[in-house]
């Protein structure tokens, strides 16, 4: 049977290309082009390995966002997903990650079986790193975040990853299904390839709506969303930590010992 | 009318815009210093359907069309001309004839490979003797019963110390001349008595290969004759017709590459306490320039797109080549000037640009070749 993968993606503004409102303190959205979440590129990149080396891999693209993400999903296509589905209604509009992860749940139910969704960490507009684990969850499925090594065994079951943290890493074994969220270290994401693009005709993009799903209108947008935002600025940048002076560099450690002590950081 | 390009055309050049940048540009001017064959980069152009864009899937193309090939050719020369030409001859020159005027036997054994990328390809008319009087060829031919028999040379042939599959013209029956004495063969590297001989020293282009082809007594297979005997002349014609559009939108892309390096230029560089950007003289420059890249674009797509809705465009990809080139020489000439004394050195990429620009208007047809093509669609030949 063939192995089903599900990519989570994410249509963000170029985050190279963006800049802020200096009045009100938010996004410029208009004239920023949108691209393909970066991790998510890795999510797909990785699910496109597994198909390159077993061929009747099927891999769905899935999304939540305004009509145009189609265009995210028709750059998936072009590198070598299956196919796509964007969730797109005016009802799950303003969701926040708990109510994104209801409806991204929902629409997983209607796609049916798989064998791995594979999601980015984060997406660089929100940076929360939320919508991943939390639609693990609602599936109640294994998951394991910031993966940066993947291998999948020829049994088509056992997977084992390796888990970036700050200070190290973890070694983890995992079995289908399972959900995995990828970071940039995982692999270096394709380009769409022209025969990709111009066989674009021969894929599909389903659209669904909220009622598509069936998903419960009192969990998802905005009004069913429990973060609220109060404000959005720009950190100030740090300054300059402050630089020791000395003739040689015991002096400079001595003063530096001295300094240390007199903030009790020592 | 429609100025408008397609969801594909717009991906295409998304895609091959950041294939360019990713890839083509960051070795563009060691590859120039060098004189070296991005070899690694034609192999990646091949996996991704670069090397067969305007072609069937069926024949290993990408399924693409011309509008969109031109603007792969656009984009890639944008960051390095020698890029753009090393798929432009393989694609307008090689893959393009055998796709044209090859038999079923012939594609399947040399169109797939070549289109997929797997292959390079070639394509061999010029002579010592005839470059622009194209008909005075002195490589033979002699029919010796179950083979060919060439014998003769070639010169400045693009991607010759590269290709595996060259398209050769040899005169079959000089008594009929051009028309009726040209044959065009199918030659591998490989086949005996073909060998390459002296690599050019070049004013620009310097990472493309460009070479002699050398044929003593090389033994080519009766089934390697394209098209039929004595039709060389027009599946050359035919050939550089198309090949035209290739080399057009390589000058397009070497113009629009120096238009904008020059733009971020003039946005930073201040003299006399205030930024060039801010100067009028030198802000009409650079509208003088704009204006004629996207004439030249728009002359560039249309025979494109005439070619593939089979609309006879010969006067038109001369005209778009003649336009496009002259062009890249005058965007690319202001861009070193603009640059002032930077431009001149190795140090910025326009003193490339404007080496790599003045072939546009000799190869494939110089401007000149291109007038005597547009004056003959008015007062006929």
């Amino acid at each position: 049977m063939a192995f089903k993968i599900i990519v989570c993606a994410k249509q963000v503004p170029d985050t190279n290309e963006i800049k802020i409102d200096p009045v009100k303190k938010t996004l410029i959205r208009e004239g920023v082009p949108s691209i393909l979440n970066h991790d998510d590129a890795n999510a797909l990149e990785e699910a496109l390995k597994i198909k390159d080396q077993y061929p009747d891999t099927h891999i769905t693209v899935l999304t939540m966002g305004p009509p145009q993400a189609k265009d995210m999903l028709m750059e998936c296509l072009a590198m070598g997903a299956d196919e796509g589905v964007l969730v797109s209604d005016r009802a799950v509009g303003g969701s926040d990650t708990w109510a994104t992860s209801n409806v991204l749940a929902a629409a997983i139910h209607k796609i049916g079986e798989f064998d791995l969704i594979f999601a980015g960490r984060q997406a660089i507009d929100g940076d929360t790193a939320q919508v991943g684990p939390q639609l693990a969850e609602k599936l109640d499925l294994p998951q394991v975040t910031y993966v940066s090594e993947f291998h999948l065994d020829k049994n088509m079951k056992d997977i084992t990853v390796k888990r970036a943290l700050e200070d190290g890493y973890e070694l983890i074994k995992i079995q289908t299904p399972c959900l995995l969220t990828a970071i940039k270290e995982l692999n270096k994401p394709r380009y769409m390839s022209i025969h990709g693009i111009f066989g674009l005709k021969d894929k599909e993009i389903k659209v669904w709506n909220a009622k598509d799903i069936e998903v419960d209108l009192n969990t998802v947008g905005l009004d069913a969303s429990p973060t609220n935002v109060f404000r959005s600025f720009t950190p100030v940048p740090k300054g300059k930590g402050k630089m020791i002076e000395a003739d040689t560099e015991k002096e400079a450690a001595q003063k530096l010992l001295i300094e240390l002590k007199a903030k009790h950081v020592i | 009318m429609n100025f408008q390009l397609t969801k594909e055309q717009e991906l295409v050049r998304k895609m091959v815009r950041e294939f360019a940048e990713n890839e083509v540009e960051p070795i563009a001017a060691e590859i120039d210093k060098e004189h070296r064959f991005p070899i690694e980069n034609v192999k990646k152009m091949g996996q991704y359907g670069l090397m067969g864009v305007p072609f069937p899937k069926e024949y290993g193309g990408a399924g693409g069309d011309h509008v969109s090939y031109a603007i792969t050719i656009e984009e890639l020369s944008r960051k390095c001309a020698s890029t753009g030409v090393i798929c432009s001859a393989h694609t307008s020159l090689c893959v393009w004839p055998i796709f044209a005027w090859g038999t079923e036997e012939q594609k399947q054994k040399y169109m797939i490979p070549l289109a997929k990328g797997e292959k390079l390809g070639a394509f061999g008319l010029t002579e010592p003797n005839a470059g622009t009087d194209a008909g005075g060829q002195q490589t033979r031919a002699v029919d010796m019963g179950d083979h060919w028999l060439l014998n003769g040379t070639k010169v400045f042939i693009t991607n010759g110390g590269y290709a595996d599959v060259f398209v050769v013209m040899a005169m079959t029956d000089k008594k009929k001349g051009t028309r009726g004495g040209i044959t065009a063969f199918i030659v591998e590297k490989g086949f005996e008595g073909f060998s390459i001989g002296k690599t050019e020293e070049k004013m620009g282009i310097c990472a493309s290969s460009t070479t002699e082809l050398i044929f003593q007594n090389c033994k080519v297979p009766k089934e390697n004759v394209l098209g039929k005997v004595g039709e060389g002349f027009k599946v050359a014609m035919s050939t550089l017709e198309g090949g035209r559009i290739g080399i057009a939108a390589q000058a397009l892309g070497i113009a629009q590459g120096a238009f904008d390096v020059t733009v971020e230029y003039m946005k930073s560089r201040k003299q006399f306490g205030k930024k060039l950007s801010q100067m009028e003289a030198l802000q009409f420059e650079i509208a003088e320039m704009k204006t004629r890249i996207e004439a030249a674009r728009l002359m560039v797509y249309r025979a494109a797109d005439m070619k593939d809705r089979h609309i006879p465009y010969g006067p038109y990809s001369a005209m778009a080549k003649l336009f496009a080139a002259e062009t890249a020489m005058y965007v690319t000439t202001k861009a070193v000037q603009l640059h002032g004394g930077y431009g001149y050195t190795k140090d910025y990429p326009v003193e490339r640009m404007m080496r790599d620009a003045k072939i546009t208007e000799i190869y494939e047809g110089t401007s000149e070749v291109q007038k005597i093509i547009i004056a003959a669609s008015i007062f006929g030949k």
